[in-house]
């Protein structure tokens, strides 16, 4: 009766202190359809599947696998019964091969204990047969790009013989072209017979591709449906307990005048090769410049240029002054755990991070405890962070709020030029949306904006301007009026456009 | 209830560790209440014992202080001893050399001397690992070496008062006197001025870390160095400063010994104190105030060793030392994850 099950979880409670981060969740998910588990970030989605592959456990709840009770204390239990884990961050060994990866820690091993590449290499080929599977597996894992190591990880839990298949926010940082094919494959998959769970906050591609939705809202479920007898608006509802409207695009136009142009700068990576190459492009007063492009492309290096944080060539010019290394910025950095916060200091303590210097909150012998206070409750109230305590440990807030603590402090910094990158990842919707209405506030008072993202739709939807990078260069200047996330795409890719330098 | 889950960890180990020196006592066929009872008595029951328990405890703050600042950026120092070598040389050397000073210029000479030679030995790891990324753990191990032999030579070809193994004599004026001679307290016991240049050091670090720019920075660095290049600090600079303030730090410890004590520099002087200074500053969680009570805490177990000598071999309370130091560490471990405390 049950086996047509691949996992049941009932019952399912576990708590971090005093948060319920699963409360009494129950989930079937039923063998061989596409799954998606939806909600905001924080409401127990990534618990729950880590309760599911053995890295956490549940204060109470049973998991039943194909109809048998579970208890899976390990990834390495939940390989056994066969459940797989794409995580968001890959875990691949950049400088082996594919194969190399692949069968890491599973080795096909011959005589004396030896690795036999070749069954190795006939047992993975196998595989991508059988699954419609196209990938070099002599390619060193590290050149490649993330869509095809996600691919890896892939291959991975079908060399392990996994049947459950846990794909944690894999389009995240995906091309919409790379996503398309990441969803034919797990199409294929779902064909053979495999069971695939999806954590998403994408309700386009959830209503795309799954069959059953579970919802899932302050660690409870909320909605359980079948994916036809749904549609977005319903989803939204159940996600948010209750109405939500998104914001308007942006209003403003830019004005004539330029707040930063940018000359022919080149910069280095870490590896010391050229990753940004003789660029050039203006940011106008009030605009904001989308920068699209395939992570690896130049960005991350030209936003370090520009804050000065990495050396370059070539000059800016801001505010018609030609700029010295340390230009006034605003910047908030794409990982806030390692760039823009620190996690053993409290929010006024955040606050005070690259202002510690300044008048207002030092004397120049001893800081200004009372100042900074007030000056971040202030903070606080404008852009509603939560908990409003400034003596909390920011480690105590939720992903979201965090960022806005980030985003407050970079905003209330009084420069022209805001450089901001990827700032709504791993937000939920309101908190982005949030993040969104604040930037385009700062466009409307006239400040320039740069800003770097692999969400394409917010892009679109913020930028006046889209600079697709491709090998460090420019490939194309769109209008975001008139382009859409297609063209952005292929542009991404080099497919169309000059292509940078080919080679 | 904070107060306890920070101190639950130390506590807990210590009497644990008390537990197995007992143990080991036992074996060599000793009571150990008896030894116990002797050696809290004779450190802590009488004046002098008091006053020999705060002279250990001396260098022992400043070297736990060093430790700590290192920590608080980041930065592991385990130059103390070296640096506390070259700071003590540099304090005599004022204070045999500038004989005609007054005092009032010559005790603040040698003390400046003495952290400035702390401070120029540690930039040098600093500066290391500023510019060329090797690691300050291997730099500071390796300055150590130079310094002890630098030092030496010193002592031994230039400085040497014939027939002994020692430097000249300070002038009377780079004396910091004893408390004995002071106040007639601590009869006999070398516990001397020092002591308090040590605890008002701590509540000037205590000032800097907590109320300074400076100190924030400092803070930053240790927590998230990435966080802190991003927010436009310079990095590198503040490595060097850290390391040089760590150093001068342990530079003072001499003060104690050759100031206040001995009144010239003498080789193998500092038994240990740069090393012990880690222990220190593990347990103590780099915080300056609980330095100078697990400086004291030390204290107690250097001097107590000495005075169960008949009863014991001093090398029960070195074990008993190592002990509590690696159950400090595991057992400290352990509570920080049951009342998820944050780093130290």
């Amino acid at each position: 009766m049950t086996n047509h099950l691949a996992v049941e979880m009932k019952g399912i409670t576990k708590t971090f202190g005093d948060l319920r981060a699963n409360d009494s969740v129950d989930i079937k998910i039923t063998k061989g359809t596409i799954h998606a588990i939806i909600g905001e970030n924080g409401a127990g989605k990534s618990t729950l599947m880590n309760i599911l592959y053995g890295m956490y456990h549940p204060d109470s709840g049973t998991i039943y696998i194909n109809g048998n009770e579970a208890v899976i204390h390990s990834p390495a239990d939940a390989i056994k019964l066969g459940i797989g884990m794409v995580h968001q961050h890959f875990m691949l060994v950049n400088t082996l091969t594919v194969l190399e990866n692949i069968i890491l820690g599973d080795e096909v091993t011959g005589a004396l204990n030896t690795i036999d590449k070749r069954r190795s290499r006939q047992k993975v080929k196998q595989i991508l047969n059988n699954f419609d599977i196209n990938i070099g597996l002599e390619e060193i894992t590290g050149t490649l790009s993330i869509g095809t190591q996600q691919k890896i990880e892939i291959i991975k839990l079908l060399y392990r013989n996994a049947e459950i298949l846990i794909l944690d926010e894999p389009t995240a940082v995906l091309t919409p072209q790379e996503t398309d094919e990441l969803f034919k494959t797990l199409k294929v998959l779902k064909a053979e017979g495999k069971t695939i769970l999806l954590i998403t906050h994408k309700l386009n591609e959830v209503l795309g591709i799954s069959e059953f939705i579970t919802v899932l809202r302050n660690g409870k479920v909320t909605g359980n449906t079948e994916t036809k007898d749904t549609d977005k608006d319903q989803l939204a509802g159940m996600i948010l307990g209750g109405s939500f409207e998104s914001i308007k695009r942006k209003q403003n136009s830019p004005a004539e005048e330029f707040i930063l142009e940018i000359i022919g700068v080149s910069v280095r990576s870490d590896k010391g090769l050229p990753a940004v190459k003789d660029l050039s492009f203006e940011v106008h007063r009030g605009e904001i410049i989308g920068i699209a492009g395939v992570e690896g492309n130049g960005q991350h290096e030209l936003i370090e240029a520009i804050c000065g944080l990495r050396d370059y060539s070539g000059s800016f010019i801001l505010n018609g002054k030609p700029a010295d290394k340390d230009l006034p910025v605003a910047h908030i950095p794409a990982n806030r755990h390692k760039h823009g916060i620190v996690m053993e200091y409290n929010l006024a303590e955040n606050v005070l991070l690259g202002r510690e210097g300044e008048a207002e909150f030092s004397t120049g012998v001893s800081i200004k405890e009372k100042a900074l206070r007030a000056y971040t409750e202030r903070l606080i109230k404008k852009y509603d962070i939560r908990p409003a305590e400034a003596d909390l440990l920011i480690g105590g807030l939720s992903g979201g709020n965090q960022q806005k603590v980030v985003a407050a402090r970079e905003m209330s910094k009084h420069t022209d030029l805001i450089v901001v990158s990827h700032p709504t990842r791993g937000l939920d919707i309101k908190a982005a949306d949030f993040v969104h209405s604040v930037l385009l506030e700062e466009s409307a008072k006239g400040k320039g904006i740069i800003l770097v993202s692999s969400d394409l739709g917010e892009l679109l939807k913020l930028s006046d301007r889209i600079a697709v990078m491709f090998n460090g260069k420019i490939n194309a200047m769109l209008d975001s009026a008139t382009t859409n996330e297609r063209e952005i795409g292929s542009y991404m890719l080099g497919l169309s456009g000059s292509g940078g330098d080919k080679g | 209830m904070k107060y306890f889950k920070y101190s639950a960890g130390p506590l807990i180990s210590i009497i644990l560790s008390l537990i197995i020196g007992a143990i080991f006592i036992i074996l060599i066929g000793q009571d150990p209440a008896e030894v116990y009872v002797k050696m809290f008595t004779d450190t802590l029951g009488n004046s002098y014992g008091i006053g020999q328990v705060l002279f250990k405890a001396t260098p022992l703050i400043l070297t736990g202080l060093s430790v700590a600042f290192a920590f608080r950026a980041g930065l592991f120092n385990i130059g103390a001893e070296g640096q506390m070598t070259v700071g003590a040389f540099a304090s005599a050397w004022a204070g045999f050399t500038f004989t005609s000073m007054p005092w009032i210029v010559l005790i603040p000479l040698c003390i400046i001397s003495g952290f400035l030679a702390g401070a120029f030995w540690a930039a040098i790891a600093g500066y290391l690992k500023a510019r060329f990324g090797s690691h300050e753990v291997i730099n500071t191990i390796m300055l150590n070496f130079i310094a002890m032999a630098l030092v030496s030579y010193l002592v031994n070809n230039i400085y040497l008062v014939p027939a002994t193994i020692h430097t000249p004599e300070i002038s009377p004026n780079a004396v910091l006197l004893r408390f004995d001679v002071i106040t007639g307290m601590f009869k006999g016991s070398p516990f001397n001025l020092s002591f308090v240049i040590a605890a008002a050091v701590c509540i000037i670090i205590y000032y800097v870390i907590r109320k300074t720019p400076f100190g924030y920075r400092i803070n930053t660095l240790g927590y998230n160095i990435n966080a802190a290049e991003y927010a436009g600090m310079n990095v590198k600079r503040l490595t060097v400063y850290a390391m040089a303030i760590a150093g001068g730090l342990a530079g003072l410890a001499g003060l104690n010994f050759v100031n206040g004590y001995k009144h010239y520099f003498e080789l193998g002087f500092s038994e240990n104190a740069g090393y012990v200074g880690i222990a220190v500053a593990l347990i103590a969680r780099n915080n300056p105030f609980a330095i100078i009570i697990i400086a004291v805490f030390f204290g107690v177990l250097e001097y107590g060793g000495l005075t169960v000598n008949t009863l014991v071999p001093k090398e029960i309370v070195t074990i008993l030392q190592g002990i509590i130091i690696l159950l400090i560490i595991t057992i400290t471990k352990y509570f920080d994850k049951k009342f998820k405390l944050a780093k130290a």
